[in-house]
């Protein structure tokens, strides 16, 4: 509950302040988000099957987050950045798609 | 732990309330991704083109017009001069000159003028009468992608409307029965044009599967002497 009204809030300050990414967060930011975004799926999926430790989701949040940044920041020092972001967004959708299919499984029975 | 639940009864649990700090934490978590969701999705908006195109593509997107502004700037230095040089000349001299040079552009291409230049020769026996009008319509296609500005088929000059049709063993071109050996003579860039008859399944290819032999001979003068009736 909480965290839905902070993601709620987060849209609406976004909204308010409208604010710029920074140049040099621009290329991580996007990688970032659809960590994130697994992460909170894996968060809900977790909470549905009853094994959701909150521990867990603020750990893998923010690990998550700061490994897909890195992963894409290190891709671009090697000069292999686009596929590298490539890669790990195909992973990352990957993912999303399971614990989709997870949650899917627990709401609906099928 | 709670035990796990399915459907409304799993949903509502989710939406009831705990304030623990774990809890809270999750939440600020998820208004920085709100947050930064809105904002990534704002700057996607405002500049699509080049704000997402990583530093190799903007390289190449800054060569791209780098090359162009200097050709135009060619361009524009040309064009300056003969503008200075019809400002200049009263008696229309340079007019005449440049109408001329145009005139002599249009009747190479349109195939009313001689012309003479680098080029290549394809000769293609076919003893076994295996070439059809199709072959040769590839062939005279290929030397046009490959730059040719003008293409002699034996005695016939090629042109826009140049067409060939099959007859018996034979084929006609633009009316006239063509004997073999065809003969191409094409003026252009000699290396290109050699590359693009010779790519694997290309138009040599096909011809000798056809049965017939064709050599390719690049030569530094090629005349073509046949021209087209106006």
């Amino acid at each position: 509950m909480i965290a839905l009204i902070g993601l709620a809030i987060g849209v609406a300050l976004g909204f308010v302040f409208e604010p710029t990414v920074p140049l040099w967060l621009q290329p991580y930011l996007p990688i970032a988000i659809v960590a994130a975004l697994d992460a909170m799926f894996g968060g809900v999926r977790a909470r549905l099957e009853g094994i959701f430790d909150e521990k867990v989701f603020v750990v893998s949040f923010v690990s998550n987050t700061i490994i897909a940044a890195l992963i894409v920041f290190l891709g671009d020092q090697l000069g292999v950045g686009s596929q590298l972001s490539t890669g790990v967004v195909v992973v990352l959708g990957i993912r999303i798609f399971a614990n989709a299919a997870g949650i899917r499984r627990k709401l609906f029975g099928a | 732990m709670e035990a796990s639940k399915t459907g409304l009864a799993g949903v509502l649990d989710l939406l009831r309330p705990r304030t623990t700090w774990g809890q809270l934490v999750g939440g600020v978590l998820c208004l920085m991704l709100g947050f930064a969701v809105v904002a990534q999705v704002q700057t996607t908006k405002r500049d699509t083109t080049f704000a997402t195109a990583r530093q190799d593509e903007l390289v190449g997107i800054l060569s791209d017009l780098g090359q162009r502004s200097e050709r135009l700037r060619g361009d524009l230095r040309d064009l300056e001069e003969t503008k200075g040089k019809l400002e200049r000349d009263a008696q229309g001299g340079t007019a005449l000159e440049e109408a001329r040079e145009r005139a002599t552009t249009y009747g190479l291409l349109a195939g009313t003028l001689p012309a003479e230049g680098p080029g290549i020769e394809l000769r293609i026996d076919d003893t076994r009468h295996g070439v059809r009008a199709m072959h040769l319509l590839d062939a005279l296609q290929e030397l046009r992608d490959a730059g040719a500005e003008v293409i002699q088929i034996n005695e016939v000059r090629a042109g826009v409307d140049t067409y060939f049709l099959d007859e018996q063993d034979e084929v006609q071109v633009d009316g006239r029965l063509l004997r073999a050996p065809y003969v191409l003579l094409a003026i252009g860039d000699p290396h290109t044009m050699t590359t693009a008859l010779n790519i694997p399944g290309g138009v040599v290819k096909t011809l000798r599967g056809a049965g017939a032999a064709v050599s390719i001979d690049p030569r530094a003068k090629i005349s073509v002497s046949a021209v087209r009736s106006r």
